[in-house]
């Protein structure tokens, strides 16, 4: 499991580690039933708050992404290819509708738009 | 599980007082404490101790009620002062054999491991510290009994920012089993912004937040704009607001943000948000 803070992002902590998270479960990265290793670890690893790293986990759990056994920890939840890809499609959803937002204030229509992501999508 | 909780604390001196000052912490957590100079911070840590009578108010200390069981408490707490100071012509070593006595859980090897770790030599004689080394050698006295709650005034002032981190790396340590926790003021507020679980605040005697840190900083915004955008209604509820011939910049509660569009919101941190309580509402 990896992840990385950015202290300069505007993004709140607890949103940058659970979309690593979240994104490493949808592509399979980190296996169903992964054991992930305990908050109070996580936060003196990452040197942030206690209560931010449950934050990310409640949200991760809460969505679906992990479960927990009293006592035992927390674990990737057992998704099969199907739900992991309609997991994927709704975090996927949410960022696009904040983004389409944007670029709807910015005046683009739907052809330019998807002409602007064909021309950057590779590079 | 509640491990300290401090009720309505009054103390009265002539020209200041703390003023129903409560608080409370729970096991395995960070509690750093912020406030001006003359705020009342040591204050509140001194009387909550009783190392100055309160004039009312309860602590209670894992469910004891500290007032009445202090000997008991103290076991079980780890104090730094940076007022306090050792004998200058004594060596650590004959400091540290009076300060073990006191306490029923003193371990050595614990002790002998902070010492390393902080590179302190125990037959140096105080005279001869750094005010780092000072620090660090209070530090290895307060953490070598098994203490549950920590409470530290001021601990990473007077450290280098190496040092300092060192500190904030240790701090995490010892919350990381859920058991102790450290309640420390300090005026460093980016080492808070890093490691600190719960923020509480003091000004003139009395609490104005005690929260969760993430709660604390999500609960104020800044905002800027130019000055024909500051109007009466804006300004009534910025807390703090600075003006000069280029705009404006204010405090404002987060849910006092609505009807503000077209201004410049962006994120407080600790510092910000105690600039501008300091400077008071904008009249």
């Amino acid at each position: 499991m990896n992840i990385i803070i950015s202290n300069t992002s505007d993004k709140p902590i607890y949103q940058q580690i659970f979309e690593q998270v979240s994104a490493q479960i949808v592509k399979g990265e980190l296996e169903r039933d992964f054991c992930l290793p305990p908050i109070r670890t996580v936060a003196k690893q990452l040197r942030i708050s206690v209560i931010t790293v449950k934050k990310a986990w409640e949200e991760l759990e809460h969505r679906g992404f992990i479960y927990t056994m009293v006592g035992k920890g927390c674990f990737v939840a057992p998704l099969l290819p199907g739900e992991r890809a309609s997991k994927r499609d709704e975090l996927v959803a949410e960022k696009l509708k904040k983004d389409i937002e944007y670029y709807k204030g910015l005046g683009l229509t739907l052809p330019e738009l998807i002409e602007l992501i064909r021309r950057y999508y590779g590079s | 599980m509640e491990l300290l909780s401090v009720h309505n604390l009054n103390k009265k001196y002539e020209k200041f007082a703390l003023k129903n000052v409560s608080f409370s912490l729970e096991k395995g957590y960070i509690m750093g404490f912020v406030g001006r100079n003359g705020a009342g911070k040591t204050t509140t840590l001194k009387t909550m101790l009783n190392l100055v009578h309160a004039d009312g108010g309860t602590v209670s200390f894992l469910g004891k009620d500290y007032f009445s069981d202090e000997l008991a408490c103290k076991q079980k707490i780890g104090l730094m002062f940076g007022d306090i100071f050792y004998y200058p012509k004594q060596r650590l070593r004959t400091i540290t054999n009076v300060v073990k006595r006191f306490y029923n859980e003193w371990d050595d090897a614990a002790y002998e491991g902070y010492l390393a770790r902080f590179d302190l030599d125990p037959e140096k004689k105080v005279e001869k510290l750094s005010t780092g080394m000072k620090v660090k050698y209070s530090l290895a006295l307060a953490l070598s009994h098994h203490a549950q709650l920590l409470i530290l005034d001021e601990p990473t002032s007077g450290l280098d920012p190496v040092s300092r981190d060192d500190m904030l790396e240790l701090f995490q340590e010892l919350i990381e089993g859920g058991e102790t926790s450290i309640l420390f003021s300090t005026q460093i507020t980016s080492d808070l912004e890093k490691c600190a679980d719960f923020i509480t605040y003091i000004k003139d005697g009395a609490i104005i937040a005690s929260t969760e840190k993430d709660e604390f900083l999500d609960s104020y915004k800044i905002l800027k704009g130019s000055g024909e955008r500051l109007t009466n209604d804006l300004r009534h509820k910025l807390i703090g607001c600075k003006e000069n011939s280029l705009g404006f910049s204010g405090l404002v509660k987060t849910t006092d943000l609505r009807g503000s569009t077209g201004l410049e919101v962006s994120a407080a941190d600790i510092e910000s948000i105690m600039i501008y309580y300091e400077k008071g509402r904008a009249e």
